[in-house]
């Protein structure tokens, strides 16, 4: 394989890791930051566990990791646990912000006019958070791009193999085929979801 | 006649604080109560217990006379209208969808939503060509507080709850809005309770007087015998207005 193809596929692994990853941390995080809206007895402690989630040095966390069953082990999986717990602080964050700053005018209006809570939900709460809640994912989506290169060192693949490869062996470039390529889709990912919240302007 | 809404022995507390007690109220279909107090007097307090906001300690609201805890509160709050001070509206709706919100919710054809917007926009001097499309952000205080009023009456409810509606105005805007809310009155016949603390617009709009003070009444009389009353609180009032 030549250098080239190498940086294609590595980066495609790269980008499958960070999508997979980022798409399932929206899945659990924004129903749980929903969640977390409705009951302020989970609140402090989910968040607390969350934010601790966030303090533990990635490579310690997929330390941490390989010896647990069924998530755990060497490779992919394990990867992508990693990220999806570290991309979960900025969007469960960003959902629940988003929506607790509803102007409570607003939302005891939807409440007095005769809204179910599902549709107070759909069609004030969340059109009014969605601004919030995206700049959420592009945080999330932002930092996974930087944390999946650290996926290399259990196995899990990516651009981060060069890098790892590049530091073991002192050779510039084989950082920079890592480096490059990860702050490129950094900054298109950025670019992306920036366009995107823009598109919300909450009038 | 059967009174349309009725407050029984009603007592509301927070925490063991009361912020009503023992508040006994009956309205007739068509006519206009006001609640006037201070601020903390309990006065918003009393109107959301109509529209099942807040429920009471003890005592009942009855709306036809069914207490509001044996209503399905979605039905009860689609026959109440409600307007708060700048009306409320939802920011990121048209001023079309937020007039045609409840018709919406209850499922009309959205021609006949469009038709029935159309028909209240006109009729509260906001003309639909100019205002439908427009979002509340690019409306003044009196177009937004107008914009409030017609989404209470879009589904034609039985009953209107105003709390402050006119809070926000400047004197002009007000004096404007108070005209045309009796042209409302008087052309509508609702019945309507509508919150204050000036007591120059409860003289002005209300039918009846109730006078709240600390979660108490201290006056309930039309507003010809209110300037009469005799009451301390009620003589506090009239002289603010001096």
């Amino acid at each position: 394989m030549t250098m080239v193809q190498e940086i294609l596929a590595l980066t495609l692994e790269h980008l499958q890791l960070v999508l997979f990853s980022t798409f399932l941390a929206a899945a659990i995080g924004l129903p749980l930051g929903v969640l977390l809206t409705r009951r302020t007895a989970l609140r402090g402690w989910s968040l607390g566990l969350i934010n601790i989630v966030q303090t533990i040095p990635s490579l310690a966390l997929f330390g941490f990791l390989i010896p647990i069953p069924f998530i755990g082990g060497i490779g992919k999986r394990t990867a992508i646990v990693a990220l999806v717990l570290y991309a979960l602080l900025p969007i469960v964050r960003n959902t629940l912000t988003g929506i607790l700053s509803v102007d409570p005018a607003v939302r005891e209006s939807a409440i007095a006019l005769g809204m179910l809570p599902r549709q107070l939900l759909w069609q004030v709460e969340l059109p009014l958070a969605a601004r919030t809640i995206i700049a959420g994912l592009r945080v999330a989506a932002v930092t996974t791009v930087g944390t999946a290169t650290i996926a290399a060192a259990i196995g899990g693949g990516g651009l981060g193999v060069f890098i790892f490869r590049g530091v073991a062996s002192v050779d510039t470039t084989q950082l920079l085929a890592g480096a490059i390529p990860a702050a490129l889709i950094a900054i298109i990912a950025d670019g992306v979801l920036e366009w995107i919240e823009k598109r919300f302007s909450t009038a | 006649m059967k009174p349309i809404l009725r407050f029984e022995h009603v007592t509301y507390a927070v925490a063991g604080r009361p912020i009503l007690q023992d508040l006994n109220l009956e309205l007739q279909a068509g006519e206009t109560l006001v609640l006037l107090g201070r601020s903390g007097s309990g006065k918003t307090t009393a109107l959301k217990l109509v529209n099942g906001l807040l429920m009471p300690t003890s005592g009942a609201v009855l709306v036809e006379e069914r207490p509001t805890s044996a209503w399905d509160l979605i039905r009860l709050r689609r026959r109440i209208g409600y307007v708060i001070q700048e009306g409320g509206l939802f920011p990121h709706f048209t001023v079309e969808r937020n007039v045609g919100l409840v018709p919406s919710l209850e499922g009309w054809e959205p021609s006949k939503i469009r038709a029935r917007v159309y028909e209240l926009l006109s009729q509260l001097d906001l003309p639909p060509g100019q205002f439908a499309a427009r979002y509340p952000r690019r409306l003044s205080g009196g177009e937004r507080q107008r914009v409030g009023v017609a989404r209470a009456l879009a589904a034609d409810p039985d009953i209107l709850l105003f709390d402050e509606p006119f809070g926000a105005l400047d004197p002009i805007t007000r004096a404007e809005a108070r005209k045309q809310f009796l042209h409302l009155r008087d052309t509508l016949r609702k019945t309507a309770i509508f919150v204050t603390h000036d007591v120059r617009e409860a003289l002005r709009i209300g039918s009846r007087i109730a006078l709240l003070r600390e979660g108490r009444l201290e006056a309930l009389c039309a507003p010809r015998e209110f300037i009469r009353h005799p009451g301390a609180e009620v003589r506090a009032f009239l002289a603010s207005a001096e």
